[in-house]
């Protein structure tokens, strides 16, 4: 397949689509006056916009891209990671855990370590996200010249630095604020953009039940082939994805990950900050009818001859990333095409920009101000958010130079998560229900689980220990050893974190009151009928999720 | 779903253009879908004239009109929604 051919009415949507987010950055730069505005966006969004924005955060072209592909591998199985894999998180996040993180009034996660434990707790997680967010913006970057090369013919070095450029500009300007409004014009474009390749496709195939009747019985299942490794694609068992996928991993990112937790920061109060996840898991739980629906779309299609249609090859391996953009091919004509390519960018530069945001927000009030410069007036930690988001557009930039000379980089993605987050949902979870943890067996746990995970991975990499024990399986996959290690970093990460914690010094419980539960007043004072309350909406979201995984079984 | 925040609540609307107050984002993403389908549905129109000109498969039931056209409308309803609101 040669590169798409975009006409003129695509390169205008295309157009539209920068011309759009560059002016809302100048237009939104009057209104962030503040160092409030330009790191919460002024903590006034409704919980619409800030759910939205949560969802939009997580959900970058290269997440769309890379599912739809997989499910072409996998099948219907990808959707444990839009369903068990999210949302039991979200729904945890937004009843349990969002009373402590917002009535705190913290600016950042590590912000709450500090709080709950101690200064060198928070410093040692400031400097690993700060590190991982940077890494993970510049393979975006990466990602997305790869995308705009393989498939449009773009050179790289233009496709990189004009959306590093353009995520410059309209950060720099108006900080959380322009990157939570392009995040939200990137949910309705991806919506918009993607939504009608899947209904063209079902459309081509005949209906719905055609999909499934034309694919192996394997591949439409949710749980029913997750009791043997074997017997699913993606060789994981059913204990790999409660345990690894649903608990550590999605708990990890969901709760902990500053880059979606600061979005219900900046709601405008309680009730609406604990709507934030709530909202966006219903969104989330749609989300398979673009990435899944499109990836067993294109399975069909490819095994029809009559078609024509079979997935790119990268010298002697099949690109499954390119299943997405080869469906947009098949079914959009120009114009529509355009609009297709501009949900791509705008995922990818949303995803972007939305690391950049915050990694601004953790350097400045994490790393620069709890270290360098204590006394930093307001005006100058403004200053410094402007300043950090340049430098680390220029990071994120040698970062994706770094990964195109070593491709390799990309399998690292899904590691790092759980080297950062899975044991950091342990300390979060033992410091918010356990009053007498420690700041020193949190940080010591930390280290640990942060330790002992990229230990695991360096081991298994080098042969030194077989994946297979990591697994309990003699069949496992790259995934399942991710899933599999996440869970054992969390297990060490508690482990340490409570048996150091008989040993060392406690907090008083005056000094844990808003940070612990039992300690926290969590009582939304206005009156409400029962169908407005977090709560109820909220055993909305898990029946939904329930009948979707029995329908799917 | 049972949530209150909606486009025509979530914002100031006294019906007064306060000049001076700062746009909710709804308003940003219907000139945006407004537009973009403006774009999409003429040149689905400019395709029905000159059929072929992508060689899509399905392009007789001309997706681009339609979609084009529920995008502009679709854009246009947050426009009118949000053209006197202000957040506050």
């Amino acid at each position: 397949m040669g590169s798409f051919a975009l006409n003129f009415a695509d390169w205008l949507v295309i157009a539209i689509y920068f011309g759009f987010i560059i002016g809302i950055g100048f237009y939104l730069k009057k209104f962030t006056k503040s160092e409030n505005d330009f790191f919460l966006a002024g903590r006034k969004n409704s919980s619409w916009v800030a759910g939205l924005a949560f969802l939009s955060a997580n959900m970058g072209a290269l997440e769309l891209m890379g599912m739809t592909g997989d499910t072409f591998k996998y099948g219907v199985y990808v959707a444990h990671f839009y369903w068990i894999g999210a949302v039991p998180a979200m729904l945890f996040l937004a009843i349990y855990m969002m009373p402590f993180y917002y009535s705190s009034k913290i600016k950042s996660i590590p912000g709450y370590l500090k709080l709950r434990y101690d200064e060198k707790t928070r410093v040692l997680n400031a400097i690993s996200f700060a590190v991982m967010t940077l890494l993970v913006a510049g393979i975006n970057l990466y990602a997305m010249a790869l995308v705009m090369h393989t498939f449009l013919g773009w050179s790289w070095h233009i496709s990189m630095w004009a959306s590093a450029i353009t995520v410059a500009v309209y950060v720099t300007m108006s900080g959380l604020l322009s990157a939570i409004f392009t995040e939200i014009v990137q949910f309705f474009l991806i919506w918009f953009g993607l939504f009608l390749v899947v209904v063209l496709g079902i459309v081509d195939i005949g209906s719905f039940h055609q999909i499934f009747a034309r694919i192996p019985q394997s591949y439409s299942t949710l749980w029913s082939t997750s009791g043997n490794a074997a017997h699913n694609g993606m060789m994981v068992t059913w204990g790999g994805i409660v345990l690894g996928l649903g608990f550590v991993l999605s708990f990890g990112y969901w709760t902990t990950d500053f880059l979606v937790v600061q979005r219900a920061f900046s709601a405008r109060d309680l009730r609406s900050a604990r709507m934030t996840p709530i909202i966006a898991s219903f969104f989330k739980m749609a989300l398979p009818f673009i990435v899944v629906l499109g990836g067993l779309i294109a399975l069909v299609l490819s095994k029809d001859a009559s078609t024509g249609f079979h997935l790119m090859h990268t010298g002697s391996h099949i690109n499954y990333d390119s299943a997405l953009p080869l469906l947009l091919k098949r079914y959009y004509p120009h114009g529509l095409l355009g609009l297709g390519v501009t949900a791509l960018l705008a995922g990818f530069m949303a995803g972007q920009a939305g690391n950049i945001s915050a990694f601004n927000t953790v350097w400045t009030y994490d790393i620069y101000q709890a270290v360098i410069n204590k006394d930093a007036t307001k005006d100058h930690l403004l200053w410094m958010g402007r300043a950090a988001t340049l430098v680390g557009i220029v990071i994120s930039v040698g970062t994706a130079y770094w990964a195109k000379s070593m491709p390799t980089i990309m399998d690292y993605m899904q590691a790092i998560f759980s080297w950062v987050n899975a044991p950091l949902f342990a300390t979060m979870l033992l410091g918010m229900f356990l009053v007498w943890i420690t700041a020193d067996g949190a940080f010591w746990g930390l280290l640990a689980g942060m330790g002992s995970s990229f230990g695991m991975y360096i081991a298994v990499k080098f042969g030194w220990i077989a994946r297979d024990t990591i697994s309990f399986s003699h069949v496992s996959s790259d995934m399942a050893a991710n899933f599999w290690r996440a869970w054992w970093a969390w297990l060490i990460c508690f482990g340490v974190t409570i048996i150091v914690s008989f040993f060392t010094r406690k907090k008083s419980r005056e000094e844990l009151v808003g940070l612990v539960k039992g300690l926290t007043n969590e009582v939304d004072t206005k009156p409400r009928p029962f169908y407005k309350t977090p709560e109820f909406v909220a055993i909305i979201s898990g029946v939904v999720l329930i009948a979707l995984n029995i329908y799917f079984w | 779903m049972a949530e209150e925040s909606n486009i025509s609540t979530e914002t100031t609307n006294d019906n007064t253009e306060e000049t001076n107050g700062m746009r909710p984002i709804w308003f940003f993403v219907g000139l945006i879908l407004f537009f973009t389908g403006l774009v999409i549905g003429i040149t689905g129109i400019y395709n029905a004239y000159y059929p072929g000109q992508s060689g899509t498969v399905l392009e007789y039931l001309h997706p681009d009109i339609w979609w084009g056209g529920f995008m502009f409308l679709s854009g246009a309803v947050f426009i009118w929604l949000t053209r006197n609101s202000t957040v506050e």
